[in-house]
């Protein structure tokens, strides 16, 4: 797949940014990230290749993103922690239409008061990328996570 | 498993003193962290005469397709066989002790050990193995030999309405008698016969030791102040209609209510967690479709003592499975499903309401976070006995929900059992 040095670097500059804001919880920044009518899923890889609808996430459009920043910073009782995002280069797998098919590895590190930190969830995402006004916006972000369990639960975007 | 051989006599001094009253409503920390107790729990709950859940039939849908899956500490495979029935074997080679089915899932014709090639079939029984008689005259296994000596350890199985739960002892009662007719009328309620479709898999580990998550299904006070959607949405809320019911036994239980449409002043003073005005930006989250077999409660979550809790929650339907590891963590694994007469809107409707739920949900993530906690608290002193007394100290079932009577009911059967 062809691309050009210039669409890269926005890509790399796009999946540095997100991880920069989920990372400083800036979560009432995150939806900005998206289209208004975007879809945001988090997947355990068995579901996603055995083909089942189920996601531990499933979101609808910045509205539902909003509804879950609601619930991340307001209703939801948890352990508080810190998550670190590592991000491996994004590559270009294709194009459909104006958008761009990017695919790249993900860790996240959680670390949670007085303990150490812990590799807390492994993926890939799958992501359709669109040009909205002057930069790129997830039109479709799905995180295909590989760990077989989740320490006891996930609250905040991956 | 015969429970009186696998704890020495001298054990039982062990367990002198854990719980120094007569009662069910002050539960003693050990109970949550003793290694020798939890070990005593798998041998007398999952590995004795009781149920545990396996899985849906719908999972493995043609013969020589299997499951892998645990009862307690111990992996077993749910397959079908070629007759179509179903059969819960011991993932165990009868040679070496091999866990020797990896996958999750798949199908195959006969189940075989890698080690040493020794072949089953889907009744789990030890068709051949390689050099028998030897090799050139020289070797091979004795005269004595059988292989029907070396089958894999096939458990005892009760389909009911496309749920699958098996028992390691023989003489465990018919499943209908576990359940017992009031909660197995909850059980048929959900699970009467209907196609079951599998919409996938959550998995969790959660540091904490099984019972807290029975107890947390048990508990009908917290849902209506830990969780802000659940009060300020009236769907699990004190002004709720409610039933609480269990078996004679009380080991098993249904927490069954109405979503109240109007709020009651009383229920939410003081609750700081209800919020009057909150509002959704996605209001497809609570775009709730009655259904004819709820016949009018709008939740109804059933405790199957000791190893699985069913989940009508609105339009959301899971089974989840509580598989131990320890006395301080468990897997929690989610069964999502639907029914095969469900049109698509449905099928996309309880996806949806899934965002609730789970180790994600939206609305009960922090269920896994609490338990969590407790066991923290648990640890830190031993000395200390939780105070289970809303709504008295006895045990029954009730039409409201400010009691903690169904964990009582629990500990009390619990006490019996394990004779502590």
């Amino acid at each position: 797949m062809n691309v050009e040095t210039g669409e890269l670097a926005e890509l790399i500059q796009l999946y540095a940014a997100y991880a920069a804001c989920i990372d400083e919880e800036r979560f009432d920044d995150w939806p900005a990230f998206f289209t208004e009518d975007c879809v945001y899923r988090l997947v355990a890889r068995e579901n996603h290749e055995a083909g089942y609808p189920l996601a531990i996430m499933s979101l609808k459009g910045v509205a539902g993103l909003r509804d879950r920043v609601y619930g991340v910073t307001s209703t939801l009782f948890h352990a508080p922690y810190y998550q670190r995002h590592v991000i491996g280069l994004p590559l270009v797998k294709g194009r459909d239409g104006g958008a761009l098919l990017v695919e790249a590895n993900y860790q996240v590190i959680r670390t949670k008061r007085d303990k150490p930190s812990d590799l807390f969830n492994v993926g890939r995402y799958v992501d359709r990328v669109v040009r909205a006004g002057a930069g790129l916006k997830f039109a479709e972000k799905l995180c295909v996570f590989d760990s077989e369990l989740i320490p006891n639960s996930i609250i905040y975007p991956i | 498993m015969n429970v009186a051989t696998s704890i020495a006599p001298d054990a039982a001094a062990a367990f002198d003193g854990i719980w120094p009253d007569d009662g069910s409503s002050r539960i003693p920390a050990r109970v949550y962290t003793d290694p020798a107790v939890y070990r005593r729990e798998l041998d007398r709950f999952f590995y004795g005469r009781h149920w545990s859940y396996v899985g849906l039939e719908a999972e493995v849908p043609e013969p020589g397709r299997f499951k892998r899956t645990a009862i307690g500490e111990r992996s077993v495979i749910m397959i079908r066989n070629r007759q179509g029935e179903i059969n819960v074997l011991e993932n165990r080679c009868a040679h070496r002790a091999m866990r020797f089915c990896q996958e999750k899932f798949g199908k195959v014709k006969t189940l075989v050990c890698p080690y040493h090639q020794w072949n089953y079939n889907h009744d789990g029984k030890l068709l051949g193995v390689p050099f028998q008689r030897g090799v050139k005259g020289k070797g091979g296994m004795p005269e004595d030999f059988a292989l029907t000596d070396r089958s894999l350890r096939r458990l005892k199985v009760t389909v009911r309405n496309g749920v699958v739960f098996a028992s390691f002892d023989d003489d465990v009662e018919p499943f209908e008698d576990y359940l017992g007719p009031d909660v197995l009328r909850y059980f048929d309620r959900t699970f009467d016969g209907r196609e079951l479709v599998v919409q996938g898999y959550s998995r969790q580990r959660i540091p904490g030791n099984w019972k807290l998550m029975m107890e947390n299904i048990k508990d009908p006070y917290h849902p209506g102040l830990l969780h802000t959607w659940f009060v300020t949405y009236g769907l699990w809320r004190a002004d709720n209609q409610s039933q609480l019911v269990m078996d004679r036994h009380h080991r098993h239980a249904c927490m069954i209510s109405k979503r109240s449409e109007t709020v009651d002043a009383e229920v939410t003073k003081g609750v700081t967690s209800f919020r009057k005005n909150m509002q959704l930006n996605d209001e497809s989250l609570l775009d709730i479709v009655a259904e004819p077999w709820w016949g009018g409660p709008t939740v109804c979550m059933t405790t199957i003592f000791p190893s699985v809790i069913l989940q009508q929650q609105i339009n959301s339907l899971s089974t989840r499975q509580i598989i131990p590891v320890g006395p301080d963590a468990f897997d929690f694994v989610w069964t999502h499903f639907a029914f095969d007469d469900d049109d698509e809107g449905m099928r996309a409707r309880r996806m949806h309401q899934a965002n609730l739920f789970g180790p994600g949900g939206l609305v009960s993530a922090d269920d896994g976070e609490v338990i969590e906690f407790s066991q923290d608290g648990f640890e830190q002193d031993q000395g200390f006995a939780t105070l289970c007394e809303l709504g008295g100290t006895d045990v029954g079932n009730s039409d409201h929900m400010v009691t903690e009577g169904l964990i009582r009911g629990m500990y009390r059967y619990w006490r019996e059992v394990m004779e502590i």
